[in-house]
């Protein structure tokens, strides 16, 4: 298990105290991509910020909440505004669909006076998606030199529209030396996987996520990036089953090799 | 249609030719569009207007409708309201026996669609002829358009040449457009000259000079409301617009989103029948406002942004799942994202709610909507209302969600859950789900980020001792 590096090299950068964010690592990371919620604390920390998980989140609760459940949406958001409203601090959310869940959709969840919706407001203005947050903030001038590598960006729907950060997403690959950056056809079209929907519409999901996958695979790309697991998922799982092979990665982990911050 | 939903995805999915005609066709239109709207500041300054305009007449709709009645009067346009389709349909029919009209010439109008009115007008042996091309084909084939622009946008040349061949009897040069459009030109000017009453929709009803607006590019809308004796004009009581102000903006939202037009070929203004010094025009001008469940929709606050659609068709143009199935699987007359809202709301939930379920809420729709309808947002507030009102507390999916809120809720449950599904990682599930057809499962992670994170504490903090 290769570890991020200790938060002690990039100390030196900033000798005021730690300035401190929340992480929202989102049950997907929790249960199948832990490497990709480290890979966001090792980001943050080499941007000289503090990184406080608790161990209390659970989910954001989408997934009742797009399927029409909206009382166990409720009470997941009613419990994650509490966890995250202890600190007047910024909450990193290393997803794009689940950072739009608490930014866009908390604040309409509960009675319009209600504290809630003070809260959730209050959360809303700091929330911000993982590679948006850090796009400015990165070492930039600092690249260790590596081989040049081709890569395919996948732009999320939640980044492309409810959040609009893919802009940051493809500003942050631009900035990176020896990468050349690749888009699908029909780049802003979903995957297929929309959480309960590809289950439920599978018919339909499943040739989504097969013409997204040939797009994909079309551009050559060394590997193919993305800022949401739940996309990651998707697509890595399909081609899995069709070739056993999967070049998906999240950008986190992706930005964590392409600084050397992995010691392996 | 009797197939369920998913039978009619099924079969639409296994249709090569099908999913080849709509690829190509949505992903030409979505150029088009994008074209149009080249400036992203016009587009935004546009779009927030026609919203604005739109909204306003949702909420003023009453006045608007009752302003609009009156202005038509004093026009001498006849004005029929009709709280259902069967009413509409007899007001049509009682026009025509009056008349006794045995042949009716339409332009193309969504509103008739809804209401099945050429089933119903030939069940009465009323001819009635679809003079719009894309209409036209649809209707030779016995068909119902599978797209609110573009009727016939599942069907290639090829697939027309020979419907054309087949039911015509006439022969065109293979993939010869302008031979085909001239066959149906041919058939059409003889129906438009013995047809003694002409059926149209309408694009907006402008309530302060009740003047009935129709956006057409083929001429035939034009004919349709000018050769015939009669003319009969349906419109969903929504579509009703204040003032002629607001007409360019929400013109040039419509075309635009539309075809990617910046303009349309025909823009007809019908104020009155003709007027004792004029040489043509209908003698009569009938307009038919239309309920059928529109006004309840308009009373609804979460809701009534529906009816603020204009029908341009961009949704389902940049609908993934609609450029996969095509417009028939929906089964419903409007297909594509407005149909997924504006079905079950005008047929009940119960009956069609399942529509809601083929969308990803990816927000393609949403952000292609000239006037700004929420239309993610629509589709997750009638989930939620199909849940409370349709499904059974004890259902699967209900018992799903609640063991997934007793997980959630308590954390120490929740990491135990995954330190459980990481002890049985290895296991390989044999049974095929919805998920395995066409993926692997994913594989729960041996530490879960929560454990990871809280070494990574530890570990921090001994370092900065």
């Amino acid at each position: 298990m290769p570890t991020p590096k200790s938060p002690k090299t990039t100390q030196t950068k900033d000798a005021s105290p730690k300035k401190q964010v929340y992480l929202f690592g989102t049950c997907l990371i929790d249960m199948f991509y832990p490497q990709a919620g480290l890979d966001a604390v090792a980001l943050l920390e080499l941007s000289g910020y503090e990184v406080i998980y608790p161990q209390a989140q659970t989910c954001c609760g989408q997934p009742p909440y797009n399927s029409g459940f909206r009382p166990p949406a409720v009470k997941i958001a009613k419990q994650t505004i509490q966890l995250f409203s202890a600190k007047d601090i910024p909450l990193i959310v290393p997803s794009a669909s689940c950072a739009g869940m608490i930014k866009h959709h908390y604040p309409t969840l509960f009675g319009p006076q209600s504290l809630e919706t003070k809260q959730a407001k209050q959360l809303a203005q700091r929330t911000f998606e993982l590679i948006d947050f850090i796009a400015d903030k990165l070492p930039y001038t600092q690249q260790p030199s590596r081989p040049p590598i081709k890569v395919t960006l996948h732009e999320s729907c939640s980044a492309l529209r409810e959040m609009a950060v893919a802009n940051s997403w493809r500003q942050v690959l631009n900035k990176l030396e020896n990468i050349s950056v690749t888009y699908p056809e029909n780049r802003q079209e979903c995957c297929g996987f929309g959480g309960t929907f590809s289950v439920k519409s599978d018919a339909i999901s499943a040739v989504m996520t097969q013409d997204k996958c040939q797009n994909l695979l079309n551009t050559e790309g060394k590997q193919i990036l993305s800022g949401d697991c739940g996309c990651l998922m998707n697509i890595g799982e399909h081609l899995k089953f069709e070739s056993k092979k999967d070049p998906c990665l999240h950008l986190a982990s992706f930005l964590v090799e392409h600084f050397g911050l992995r010691h392996d | 249609m009797t197939n369920s939903f998913s039978t009619r995805i099924k079969q639409a999915l296994a249709d090569p030719q099908l999913r080849s005609n709509f690829r190509g066709a949505m992903d030409f239109l979505r150029n088009k569009r994008r074209l149009a709207f080249s400036d992203e500041d016009e587009w935004e300054a546009l779009k927030k207007q026609g919203a604005a305009i739109r909204q306003d007449a949702i909420q003023r709709l009453p006045e608007l409708l009752t302003q609009l009645e009156q202005q038509c009067l004093n026009n001498g346009i006849q004005v029929h309201w009709a709280e259902d389709d069967q009413d509409a349909n007899n007001i049509v029919l009682g026009i025509a026996q009056q008349h006794q009209s045995k042949l009716v010439i339409k332009g193309k109008s969504m509103a008739t669609e809804e209401i099945e009115l050429n089933q119903f007008l030939e069940q009465h042996n009323i001819e009635c002829i679809e003079s719009d091309m894309g209409e036209y084909i649809v209707q030779l084939d016995n068909e119902k358009p599978s797209h609110i622009i573009m009727p016939a946008i599942h069907k290639n040349t090829a697939q027309i040449t020979e419907l054309f061949e087949n039911k015509l009897g006439i022969s065109t040069p293979e993939g010869d457009v302008d031979a085909l459009i001239g066959v149906g030109r041919t058939i059409l000017r003889k129906k438009f000259e013995q047809a003694d009453i002409g059926i149209s929709g309408v694009n907006f009803a402008i309530a302060d000079t009740g003047t009935l607006c129709l956006v057409e590019n083929e001429g035939n809308g034009r004919l349709s409301t000018t050769a015939p004796s009669i003319h009969i004009a349906l419109m969903g009581i929504e579509k009703v617009i204040p003032n002629i102000k607001a007409l360019p903006t929400l013109q040039k939202l419509l075309t635009r989103s539309a075809t990617g037009q910046h303009i349309t070929s025909y823009l007809n203004l019908i104020s009155s029948p003709r007027k004792p010094d004029e040489l043509d025009g209908p003698k009569a001008v009938h307009l038919i406002l239309l309920d059928n469940g529109r006004a309840n929709i308009s009373q609804d606050e979460q809701l009534k942004s529906t009816l603020s659609c204009i029908r341009c068709g961009a949704c389902m143009n940049h609908c993934p799942v609609y450029t996969r199935i095509g417009g028939h699987a929906y089964g419903s007359t409007y297909p594509g994202p407005i149909g997924q809202i504006l079905t079950p709301q005008l047929k009940g939930l119960e009956q069609e709610g399942e529509l809601l379920d083929a969308c990803s809420l990816n927000g393609a729709c949403g952000e292609a909507c000239p006037v700004e309808i929420d239309l993610p947002e629509l589709i997750r507030i009638l989930r939620h209302r199909r849940q409370v009102d349709v499904h059974k507390p004890w259902s699967l999916e209900a018992l799903v969600w609640f063991i997934w809120l007793q997980v959630h809720q308590y954390p120490r449950l929740y990491r135990l859950t995954t330190k459980f599904a990481a002890l049985f990682r290895s296991l390989k599930l044999k049974t095929p789900t919805n998920w395995t057809n066409t993926r692997t499962l994913p594989k729960p992670a041996k530490l879960g980020l929560h454990k990871q994170m809280q070494r990574h504490s530890k570990t921090k903090s001994e370092a900065e001792k």
